[in-house]
């Protein structure tokens, strides 16, 4: 019977399909525990400059006023760092940071350009006819300092020089493996970190070659770290996110091919009691 | 006697925690050398090697450039970028040197020439500690034989 034949198809390629989105979860969840890890091993060292660069701050309160960088103005144009995986099956993770990307451009009412890093994010922009000032795209899931620099110099050079007045980032911060939050936060003017200056130490610092100078060293830094562990977070929510859209891809799959060998099970009995009554019929015909 | 607790940090990983007698480091305003005890610091690094006392052995690290902060006995080193001696290839450092020095050759602007000088120095800096290690530094785990 046709009907068998197109069944065993469906499961053998139900099946293949299985095969792939397990395939596709146990490398995310590899790749998420890597990302982890560098999450963790970056830790140390924005812990380091944020207390630091609460040191300073606290020592040199005027200096908020007067380095460029932690400048205050009064906002005409803003910028958004939209940080976005390359590729999808994510489930909804795509979707939810472009719509609170469009959320956040609609909500300024101000003039916005917008840096994609990630494709999905680009594709997005350009579909919207948003106005996008670069895009980097194929960062790879060991993103480095450096492979940001580009990145940073230019948001860096548009605020130094008064293009925008904000820079701000949108990124999928990674909460667990099954919450990921896009979330946006303020990157330039730079905001000295709150309440490290309480631990700071009761002696005053020798500083080379002077604070200030220090400072203006620490800054850019600053922006760097900060960058880069947007970065991290979206690459650990990115993976997390394609490990359990892919898990119920799989589970799914795995349904389907039980229901379908029920179907298949039941067309094969029932042509066989067909058969079997052909031939009973037959017999009694003769026999008749 | 008091010993320094050091860290060696970068944005992606912790290089080196130790605990050290002597450290001597490349300030931005010349060699710097801190023993226990020092006052409280903070001070820019410029490209160079740090270089770690502990008795009689001495390790060195290789540093882009960065921040250093003394405080009470501990050593904190934001390093831009860092390499212990033992993960640098002499090899291709050299390559990387050439590379820089072709490029400040070559070089059209200011900023070029800025960037390749410094691109030079960070990997002359390099060099120097593998080849100091080649040079039969003993106790480097994994160190090839003296003039191989």
């Amino acid at each position: 019977m046709a009907n068998i034949r197109v069944i065993r198809r469906r499961i053998r390629s139900v099946r293949n399909t299985a095969k792939i989105t397990k395939a596709m979860e146990m490398i995310a969840a590899s790749k998420v525990r890597r990302a982890q890890q560098r999450v963790l091993a970056g830790r140390p060292y924005a812990r380091k400059l944020h207390q630091v660069l609460g040191y300073l701050a606290a020592q040199y309160k005027e200096m908020e006023d007067v380095h460029p960088l932690m400048q205050v103005r009064e906002p005409k144009k803003i910028m958004l760092v939209h940080i976005t995986p390359d590729r999808g099956l994510t489930g909804g993770l795509n979707s939810n940071l472009n719509r609170r990307a469009a959320q956040f451009v609609l909500e300024q009412k101000l003039p916005t350009s917008v840096i994609c890093v990630g494709k999905k994010g680009r594709d997005f922009m350009t579909r919207h006819g948003q106005q996008v000032r670069a895009v980097f795209t194929d960062l790879g899931d060991r993103v480095t300092v450096a492979d940001l620099r580009p990145v940073i110099r230019i948001l860096t050079e548009d605020f130094l020089s008064g293009a925008v007045d904000q820079v701000h980032i949108l990124n999928a911060d990674f909460v667990s493996a099954m919450v990921q939050k896009p979330a946006v936060r303020q990157l330039l003017p730079l905001q000295a970190p709150q309440g490290a200056e309480a631990q700071g130490p009761k002696v005053g610092y020798i500083y080379e070659p002077t604070g200030p100078e220090v400072l203006a060293q620490l800054l850019p830094r600053f922006v760097e770290v900060q960058l880069y562990q947007a970065m991290l977070e979206a690459t650990a929510s990115e993976q997390s996110a394609r490990m359990v859209a892919m898990r119920s891809a799989t589970d799914n799959a795995n349904e389907m091919v039980q229901d379908l060998t029920l179907e298949l099970n039941k067309a094969r009995q029932a042509s066989i009691t067909s058969e079997l009554l052909d031939i009973v019929g037959g017999v009694a015909a003769l026999e008749g | 006697m008091a010993t320094l607790h050091i860290e060696i940090i970068t944005a992606e990983r912790t290089v080196l925690i130790d605990d050290v007698d002597m450290v001597i480091a490349p300030g931005s305003e010349g060699q710097l050398g801190i023993l226990p005890m020092h006052a409280p610091l903070l001070t820019v690094l410029g490209p160079g090697e740090i270089r770690l006392k502990k008795g009689a052995a001495e390790q060195s690290i290789a540093v882009t450039g960065g921040f250093l902060e003394v405080h009470d006995n501990h050593v904190a080193v934001l390093a831009d970028a860092a390499e212990r001696s033992d993960e640098i290839d002499e090899a291709r450092a050299e390559e990387a040197m050439q590379r820089a020095q072709e490029r400040m050759k070559l070089a059209s602007t200011d900023v070029d020439l800025e960037r390749a000088s410094r691109a030079v120095h960070r990997a002359a800096v390099r060099v120097t500690i593998a080849r100091k290690r080649r040079g039969g530094q003993g106790g480097t785990p994994g160190g090839r034989p003296p003039e191989a």
